[in-house]
């Protein structure tokens, strides 16, 4: 986290309140040492006392960092029985990742929906991509069908749109949240820490793509379906009553792999790239096809674009 | 608020011990409100345990029963500020009796507002992270950081300023002007910024159209300056019946008037509304279209709609008539009909159509569940419980402290041997009773 190697920088009140949080933590932890053998929430004393102190993922400490991942990793095997592994890969210098869509291209199958799904272990009733079936005559996506289901797409005088996070550069999302708990990374992709978010659904109400969801209940996570390569900032699995969304699959494309959905699509709809680099295919398309972004008025700035070939 | 000490807990031990002392009527109404408080509590322990999938809430409408009291509840406690402008800037002595249980009514509505936004937070194991200094807070840039601070520091100015004034008085000591006066114009500027920054949570949402106007913040004042009153207006008739604290009818007349005039501004507000929404009408009217006319088959918003504007309506036209107006009766449909209706107006008829449609498009049709209305009601227990132990206990105090002035001053009027002043002194005489 290059977040984290600026930590230095941090105000020394930062410093004292971590002290303080950490006693606290160490009090209630000592306090308890010869019951935490036993279970609290499912959890041992100690884990629930760390997980009420966590600290914000951009200001822990290397050591924080470990503790937490593999408290994370312990969790998880605890709930559902499957022993996850939780990265914290950092952004790559001179990488900022965007997206593109040939709608044209593009037939209403919802492959990268059922592939998102998988990969992010999505809650079941949770998708981060929705394919808006639309008329041929209209761009207004008031009029369009999210929730179409026929035996056959694509269906004649129609086009589908696809929609996610639009990792936006000016995410109104990331400047509603009253603390700080989702920020946009080096490399543009807007992320959520799960872990420090409270909950108001601030963000949700300043989203002008429906790109963020709640969890409203507890997750409905099939624990034999669980992707076990998991990121903290990705797809690992999430508590209840908190905020998530796509995050370009952070646990895959830190590590040089496409995102699920572009690698599911079968048409070939998708383009996904690094924007700074100049021989990548999104600036190929972003040079040569007519582009345009959603909602582009309202000044998001959005690195997720719409083309159509000629 | 200089002296701490034995004198500060003789006087919390004795206002504590009001509230134990109280008739058949008294303790009805306060085992009533603990009931409902209990049941509140209850179901929300039941959301605690099963998340907040037991409310109607969805992704689409994200906000729901909870944000719009809260705003409503803001409202209110803004609105205390139309007791204390006539009472400490226009030196209203009539008004200045009283304008305690204006404070009161603020602090019992902030807390109801926090309130309502703790139960609507989907992780309020979390509060820390809100906490300046301790947690990470988004200040300037999050509007919703913004009202944290106004509504706790407008909570702290209301609970500071009465505890000066009671304990004051309860040491028989005319508390100094000096000293509290800068507070109180601090606290009037506070009290409109509370509901500006409440507003510009709405009106900052570019992705809202409903809400994304300039108006707003001007609307949410001026019908608070309705709703305000109104509640004001009815609490201090309650107080009169309930116990001997002395309080003018011409208090309430001024707070109706206030209401009258707050009330023809927010309706000629909501009318350059929605000429500019209709007369080209396009797709940032669509939330307005849903609210008044339906949309695409779905009306769930009409009826509470046009039930806020029949009230509102009628209330205006009593209180804009002067014999009805003035009329115990009447006045006082006035008074509910307000508040009901500007409720409405900011609940159902605000927060909940800038969810619909969707900024995509999608159409949900909220409807608050059963754990909503549960925990909500909890709340209003709550804070009108608050407002009665508050008033319970500050009550004998001041009633000593007045009756006392008013000795005093009748004295000094003997010995000085000049003629009893007309209207609002505290020597003008009796007091309705």
């Amino acid at each position: 986290m290059s977040d984290r190697d600026d930590e230095p920088k941090a105000a020394s009140g930062g410093q004292a309140r971590r002290r303080f949080l950490k006693g606290l933590a160490l009090a209630g932890g000592a306090g308890a040492a010869h019951a935490a053998l036993g279970a609290w929430g499912g959890k041992t004393l100690s884990d629930a006392f760390a997980d009420f102190f966590q600290e914000h993922y951009q200001r822990m400490t290397e050591a924080e960092v470990r503790a937490t991942i593999a408290r994370i990793e312990r969790k998880v095997q605890q709930r559902y029985g499957v022993s996850i592994e939780c990265d914290t890969t950092p952004p790559h210098e001179g990488v900022l990742f965007g997206y593109a869509i040939n709608v044209s291209k593009c037939r209403g199958y919802r492959d990268c929906v059922q592939a998102c799904v998988k990969e992010n272990n999505l809650s079941r009733d949770t998708q981060y991509i929705r394919v808006i079936e639309m008329d041929r005559d209209s761009t207004d996506l008031r009029h369009g069908d999210h929730y179409y289901d026929h035996e056959q797409v694509p269906v004649e005088g129609k086009y589908y749109l696809p929609m996610q996070c639009m990792q936006c550069s000016n995410p109104p999302c990331v400047k509603a949240c009253p603390v700080e708990a989702t920020w946009m990374e080096p490399d543009g992709i807007v992320v959520v820490d799960y872990d420090w978010c409270i909950g108001c659904r601030y963000c949700m109400t300043a989203c002008p793509y429906q790109a963020r969801h709640f969890n409203w209940g507890s997750p409905d996570l099939p624990a034999e379906e669980i992707n076990t390569k998991t990121h903290y900032l990705g797809n690992r699995p999430r508590p209840r009553g908190v905020v998530e969304k796509c995050h370009f699959c952070v646990q895959r494309t830190r590590d040089g792999r496409m995102p699920a959905c572009q690698e599911a699509c079968p048409t070939g709809a998708r383009i996904f790239g690094n924007l700074l680099d100049p021989d990548s295919e999104i600036r190929y398309v972003l040079q040569h096809k007519a582009v345009f972004r959603l909602k582009e008025d309202l000044g998001t700035e959005p690195k997720f674009w719409y083309f159509r070939d000629e | 608020m200089s002296e701490s000490g034995p004198g500060v807990i003789r006087f919390l031990l004795s206002s504590l011990g009001h509230l134990f002392r109280g008739g058949p009527l008294y303790w009805a109404w306060v085992i009533l409100l603990t009931a409902i408080t209990l049941a509140g509590g209850w179901h929300y322990y039941l959301q605690l345990r099963d998340g907040l999938v037991v409310t109607d809430m969805t992704n689409q409408v994200s906000w729901g029963l909870y944000i719009a009291n809260f705003t409503f509840l803001v409202g209110v406690a803004a609105a205390a500020v139309m007791l204390v402008v006539p009472a400490y800037i226009f030196h209203r002595k009539d008004i200045k009796d009283v304008v305690l249980m204006g404070d009161t009514m603020a602090i019992a509505a902030v807390t109801m507002a926090i309130l309502f936004v703790v139960v609507d937070l989907g992780r309020p194991d979390r509060f820390w992270h809100l906490i300046p200094g301790i947690g990470r807070f988004n200040f300037p840039e999050s509007m919703l950081a913004w009202d944290v601070i106004v509504l706790n520091g407008y909570l702290l100015l209301n609970v500071g300023i009465s505890f000066y004034i009671v304990y004051n008085h309860y040491r028989d000591r005319v508390p100094k002007e000096s000293r509290y006066f800068p507070w109180v114009l601090l606290a009037i500027f506070w009290a409109i910024s509370i509901h500006t920054v409440t507003a510009f949570l709405y009106s900052a949402n570019s992705a809202r159209p409903y809400w994304h106007n300039a108006l707003l913040a001007p609307r949410f004042i001026a019908s608070a300056f309705a709703s305000g009153p109104a509640l004001m207006a009815i609490g201090l008739q309650l107080i009169r019946k309930v116990s001997d604290y002395p309080i003018r009818q011409s208090v309430i007349d001024h707070l109706a008037l206030v209401a009258a005039i707050a009330l023809q501004v927010t309706l000629f507000f909501i009318l350059a509304e929605l000429f500019t929404e209709f007369y080209n009408e396009g797709e940032h009217a669509a939330s307005a279209r849903y609210l008044f006319f339906g949309l695409d088959g779905h009306t769930a918003l009409m009826p509470w709609i046009w039930t806020a504007v029949a009230l509102l309506a009628v209330a205006l036209l009593i209180l804009m008539i002067h014999p009805l107006r003035r009329h115990p009766v009447y006045m006082n449909v006035a008074f509910v009909l307000t508040v009901i209706g500007v409720w409405i107006e900011k609940g159902m008829g605000l927060v909940i159509p800038g969810f619909v449609p969707t900024p995509i498009g999608e159409i949900y049709e909220y409807s608050p569940s059963m754990t909503e209305i549960m925990v909500s009601l909890g709340i209003w227990a709550f804070g009108l419980l608050l407002f009665t132990l508050l008033a319970k206990a500050a009550l004998p105090i001041q009633c000593e402290f007045l009756k006392r002035m008013r000795e005093a001053e009748r004295v000094q009027l003997e010995d000085a041997d000049i003629p009893k002043p007309e209207g609002d002194s505290y020597a003008a005489g009796r007091v309705r009773a």
